[in-house]
């Protein structure tokens, strides 16, 4: 760990919207708003020179106050989490902008939300903070700060519908923490320490660290909405407001998956066997035909794409099955590992952004005809073009239509389920395609076809429509630097490797 | 069968943990919930601090403390904030529980 | 970036630019819209002609573009991509000027027009694709692109028949999906033209490969609207004429055939195709759908349905000629190609014609509407005759080619099956020709909706008279050495180099 340069940006990086949220407290409503977009933007620049930081060296690390680990907290920017701060600092940016504008309008409907400035920042410093961790219990800090503003800004409208959404958000997270901590508990009773690095070489198999696994792995998937956890999602995200919903979404969740990304590849690979990484993929394929078909069901914008979001996290789940190996498959040979990881984190950065933008455009809906239903949308693309293209965009995007991201994660997902001769998961996969496609493709029927009946509605600021709009075409853009992103990628510890599950009855332990 | 201290101090927060997740899932009122969280929180912390004595240490093992007393800290501040929500809803709307009253 | 990478890119831009440009402009602005659609099909006629002239004479055009670890965008030039595009892009102007004429007055133009640009240029796109997964993003995006002029109308007619064609495409697209990524898993990338990959794996894969060939074949044969996939083509005629003319005779349509004749030459190779007996289920198919095309038109009144099933038809023709291995026969096919896009768009256009000036939509309102309209019923005539198979009309030369082939390669019940669907386009077209020349009509004083010199607008016209003399040079003319069939003939014998 020594041999990584050290950097004062990490801390920075969690520092500096700390402050720009305590900043915010004190000042007046307008002028918040302000600060918070000039400050996004700060934060957003700190973030690139960090990323080119670790294009440079690979890994960037800092000790806060000097005190060194195991007891200190050490903040590791490897390239995976580059790439998260980085898909947080655009996503943020553009949200920031949005919120500017969007509370300004002084609107019956939308209120003006001085608490969400602070809030926000602090959740990004919140997110920041958890990509950097390195040892257990920051981790679980961290979430537990995401989650506090997360649910904060959900409630932020006051409405009963998003406090009561809000408090089963809250619980729900409330469990999945308390699940966390208590695996965490468990790996410190048995090993003695709590840094990720350490972890992966000391920790053995056994009674205690399946259970600490097991309680860990149903924690972060309840923080992660996965099925059959979901059940708080959809209220929690469609009630908040728009801008929150995004955040919620594109970011928030993204967090847990984090996460098991991290413990499941880097600290996890012990006791990990075949069947535990088949069963988190039953759960994502579950995920993605449930939520799939939900969505298709709904009347509502705003819960059709939370239970899209529902849908779309499970593709994430199903990358697991794909990089636990099956007793006696080394991982040298193992040539779906690098597609499967591949698909994993650009099915993050395509769903951020596709699912940013639309639960923006939904805001602009709201905006202009005070609800969200989706009958509202008929003729969209006369009255608002704009929008009805984000919404067509970022839709065609989580399809999985090309040339989007979303296009390059299925493919190499496929790819992996192919090359590993798991082709179970490809129905599934194909299938949650056509069901995506059919609640797309039913709002941009809708957007096509002529009004009925004129519902008045106000017009709207181009700037929000122009934010939705990029954020759209951000989820076709990533795929133009694809290749340097895989490279950029590789140089992450964990990225490409794969757990080579223990022999032996595909049980655990040598002893 | 003789146990050792922090088996015991295991098991009971096990139970804890259980009979606090069932509460949450299976209470209907608002308070009820938010209790059953809290006694989660009680196994999970007592479990950590039963490792600060663990074998072959003399003296107690300072970390879990300092890490159990930063997870109360965010417990309590979770408990808090959903009370608050618990009676903003109730406030709000006369509901205590998250189905409709018949 | 070489030069002649370069113009690669500019012949696909050449309609993309103009599509996002008109997309910014007004619904007003009627006149900088048609600046830029024009501009752009005639800068796209003009670059594939430098790029034919050029590739004649040695030159070699390819564009690659690595987008992921072996996921390689890349477009490339050989004779059978760029027959298609020209016939494209050529057909794209006359279209263009045809549906500024259809269209004028007419709402949501802006859309219209630049979704349309945007169709050009996936057409042009999976003309030019240099390997599979190229040629696969240019034709869901083909999809994409055509949706929007389905339901240009907007009426409920039109929704539903955009829903049904969804249905139909995108789950043809799913399919094809699943073809191409198994085949890149067992293959590799796979570049047109480098059968031999595909060959060398036959012997330990068979059942892989029979099944991704299928696979490909039924996502292919959507847009090719093989029977039973071809449900969505009568559907989608309640679109405007100039979208059943360019999208539903040349250009998905053919996309469709196209890429059947690419999986076959291309990808698989006609040896292995053979050796793996994928055709003979091809041939069986496309047959029945000749006949069933043929039946489902003779029953059909209104004018556009009764094209649209005689598409169907005509396309299994080029499936047909795929499956039949042969020289002559794979040069009737891609001949075909070329030929029934001439013919067919020069149908629409004269039903689009007919409906324009005088509302009439069905077949049993056309009589007498030759001496109404001579010009554009005469190039309807030209175009029957040629389906019908009558010399000197270009379909006459492709008939005769798949019958020779089909005779050459010992498939007596394809010549049957053409002779058959010829006496049925006789069947059903005479009749139209008959009425429009030699009958009267119903009402005397039936006044057309256009006042002008000619019969009907200009612009509707001048694109039905050109593509109607198309048809007929193409037959005429089909000798010479630059003619759609000399290309055919000798796309068809590199295919088959064994050959003396």
């Amino acid at each position: 760990m020594k041999e990584f340069p050290t950097s004062a940006l990490p801390a920075l990086l969690v520092g500096l919207p700390m402050l720009l949220a305590t900043m915010s407290l004190f000042f007046r409503v307008k002028g918040r708003a302000l600060l918070g977009v000039l400050g996004s933007f700060l934060v957003g620049s700190l973030a690139l020179f960090a990323f080119i930081e670790v294009t440079k060296y690979g890994t960037i690390i800092h000790i806060l106050g000097g005190w060194e680990p195991p007891l200190g907290i050490l903040l590791r920017m490897d390239p995976l989490a580059a790439v998260f701060i980085g898909l947080t600092a655009i996503i943020g940016i553009f949200i920031s902008l949005y919120s500017w504008w969007y509370f300004r309008a002084r609107i019956a409907s939308i209120g003006r939300f001085p608490l969400f400035w602070p809030l926000w920042f602090f959740l990004w410093a919140g997110l920041n903070a958890l990509f950097l961790s390195n040892d257990l219990f920051n981790l679980y800090v961290t979430i537990e700060v995401i989650t506090i503003c997360a649910v904060a800004l959900a409630v932020l409208s006051g409405e009963p519908k998003a406090l009561k959404a809000g408090l089963r958000y809250l619980l729900a997270a409330i469990i999945g923490s308390m699940a966390y901590l208590f695996g965490v508990a468990l790996i410190y009773g048995s090993t003695g320490t709590l840094d990720l690095y350490l972890l992966g070489e000391v920790l053995k198999p056994g009674n205690t660290t399946t259970f600490a696994l097991i309680v860990i792995t149903l924690g972060l998937l309840i923080k992660k909405a996965a099925f059959p956890f979901h059940f708080w999602l959809p209220p929690a995200h469609s009630a908040a407001l728009a801008p929150v919903s995004a955040l919620l979404s594109a970011l928030v969740v993204k967090g847990a998956f984090y996460m098991m990304l991290r413990l499941w590849t880097e600290v996890f690979e012990v006791s990990l066997t075949f069947a535990a990484g088949q069963l988190i993929g039953i759960t994502g394929a579950a995920a993605v035909l449930w939520g799939s078909w939900q969505a298709l069901l709904q009347t509502n914008f705003k819960l059709l794409v939370a239970h899209s979001s529902v849908a779309q996290m499970g593709y994430l789940l199903m990358m697991f099955p794909l990089l636990v190996l099956a007793p006696g498959q080394m991982a040298d040979s193992a040539d779906w590992l690098a597609p499967a990881w591949t698909a994993g984190i650009f099915q993050v950065m395509a769903h951020a952004f596709a699912k940013a933008s639309l639960f923006l455009s939904a805001g602009i809906v709201v905006m202009a005809l005070g609800h969200d239903r989706i009958e509202s949308l008929r003729d969209l693309v006369a009255w608002m073009p704009m929008t009805a293209m984000a919404i067509g965009i970022a839709g065609v995007s989580l399809i999985g239509l090309p040339p989007s991201g979303g296009f390059l994660a299925k493919w190499m997902l496929l790819k992996g389920v192919f090359l590993s001769g798991q082709w179970w998961w490809a129905p599934a996969i194909l299938a949650g395609s056509l069901l995506t496609a059919g609640y797309v493709f039913m709002l941009l029927r809708l957007a096509f076809a002529p009004a009925r009946v004129k519902d008045p509605f106000r017009p709207v600021p181009k700037i929000l429509q122009v934010c939705a709009l990029l954020l759209a075409l951000g989820s076709f853009l990533i795929v133009i630097p694809a290749e340097n992103l895989i490279q950029f990628l590789e140089g992450s510890k964990s990225f490409g490797s794969g757990i080579e599950s223990i022999v032996k009855g595909g049980g655990y332990g040598n002893e | 069968m003789k146990m050792e201290t922090y088996e015991i101090y295991s098991l009971t927060s096990v139970v804890l943990f259980a009979i606090g997740l069932g509460g949450v899932f299976l209470a209907k009122h608002f308070l009820r919930k938010i209790i059953a969280t809290i006694i989660m929180g009680g196994g999970v912390f007592l479990c950590f601090v039963s490792f600060a004595k663990r074998d072959a240490i003399t003296f107690a093992d300072p970390i879990p403390h300092a890490l159990v007393i930063t997870g109360i800290v965010v417990a309590v501040t979770a408990a808090a904030f959903a009370l608050s929500l618990a009676r903003r809803i109730h406030k709000l709307t006369g509901e205590d529980t998250f189905e409709a009253k018949k | 970036m070489e030069t002649n990478s370069l113009l690669l890119i500019l012949i696909l831009i050449s309609s993309l630019i103009p599509g996002i440009l008109i997309l910014l402009l007004d619904e007003a602005q009627a006149f900088q819209r048609n600046f830029l659609n024009l501009f752009g099909a005639v800068a796209k006629v003009a670059l594939v002609g430098w790029v034919f002239v050029g590739y004649m004479q040695g030159e070699t055009y390819a564009f690659i573009y690595g987008l992921a670890p072996d996921l390689t965008f890349a477009l490339r030039v050989d004779k059978m991509g760029l027959l298609f595009a020209a016939l494209s892009s050529v057909l794209w102007l006359v279209t263009t000027l045809y549906a500024i004429g259809y269209l004028k007055g007419g709402k949501h133009q802006r859309r219209f027009f630049a979704f349309f640009s945007l169709c050009v240029t996936s057409s042009t796109g999976i003309a030019l694709s240099g390997n599979v997964v190229t040629f696969f993003v240019f034709y869901e995006f083909l999809t994409l692109s055509t949706y929007p002029l389905v339901v240009h109308r907007g009426d409920d007619k039109a929704v539903e028949a955009g829903r049904t064609y969804l249905w139909y495409t995108i789950g043809g697209g799913t399919v094809l999906f699943l073809g191409v990524v198994a085949l890149f898993v067992l293959a590799g990338p796979i570049y047109f033209g480098q059968t031999e990959i595909i060959a060398g794996l036959v012997s330990e894969n068979t059942l892989q490969l029979t099944l991704i060939f299928f696979l490909m074949l039924s996502g292919l044969a959507v847009k090719a609207a093989i029977f039973p996939l071809h449900g969505w083509l009568p559907i989608s005629m309640v679109a405007p004429a100039p979208v059943s003319a360019l999208l539903h005779a040349v250009a998905v349509v053919k996309a469709g055939a196209f890429g059947i004749a690419r999986l076959v030459y291309d990808v698989y190779g006609i040896p292995t195709s053979e050796e793996l007996n994928l055709l003979t289920p091809l041939a069986i198919f496309a047959g029945f759908t000749i006949i069933y095309g043929s039946v489902k038109a003779f029953y059909q009144d209104d004018f556009k349905k009764l094209l649209a099933y005689s598409t169907v038809s005509q396309l299994s023709y080029i499936a047909l000629g795929v499956a039949i291995t042969g020289v002559l026969s794979t040069t009737g096919a891609v001949v075909h190609l070329v030929h029934q896009g001439i013919m067919k768009i020069t149908m629409f256009f004269a039903a689009g014609n007919v409906a324009e000036t005088y509302g009439f939509y069905r077949i049993s309102q056309l009589n007498g509407i030759g001496r109404k309209m001579p010009l554009t019923m005469s190039a309807f005539t030209i175009a029957a005759f040629g389906m019908i198979g009558l010399p000197p009309i270009a379909g006459f030369v492709s008939k005769w080619y798949l019958g020779l082939g089909a005779v050459e390669a010992g498939s007596y019940w394809v010549v049957l099956i053409l002779l058959a669907s010829s006496a049925l386009n006789a069947a059903y077209f005479l009749p139209i020709v008959y009425r429009a020349w030699f009958c009267e009509p119903d009402q005397k004083d039936i006044s057309p909706k256009h006042t002008g010199p000619f019969e009907a607008k200009a612009l509707l016209l001048i694109p039905v008279v050109l593509t109607g003399l198309f048809s007929l040079a193409a037959g005429l003319f089909a000798g010479s050495n630059y003619s759609p069939l000399a290309i055919a003939r000798e796309i068809a014998e590199k295919l088959y180099p064994n050959l003396p």
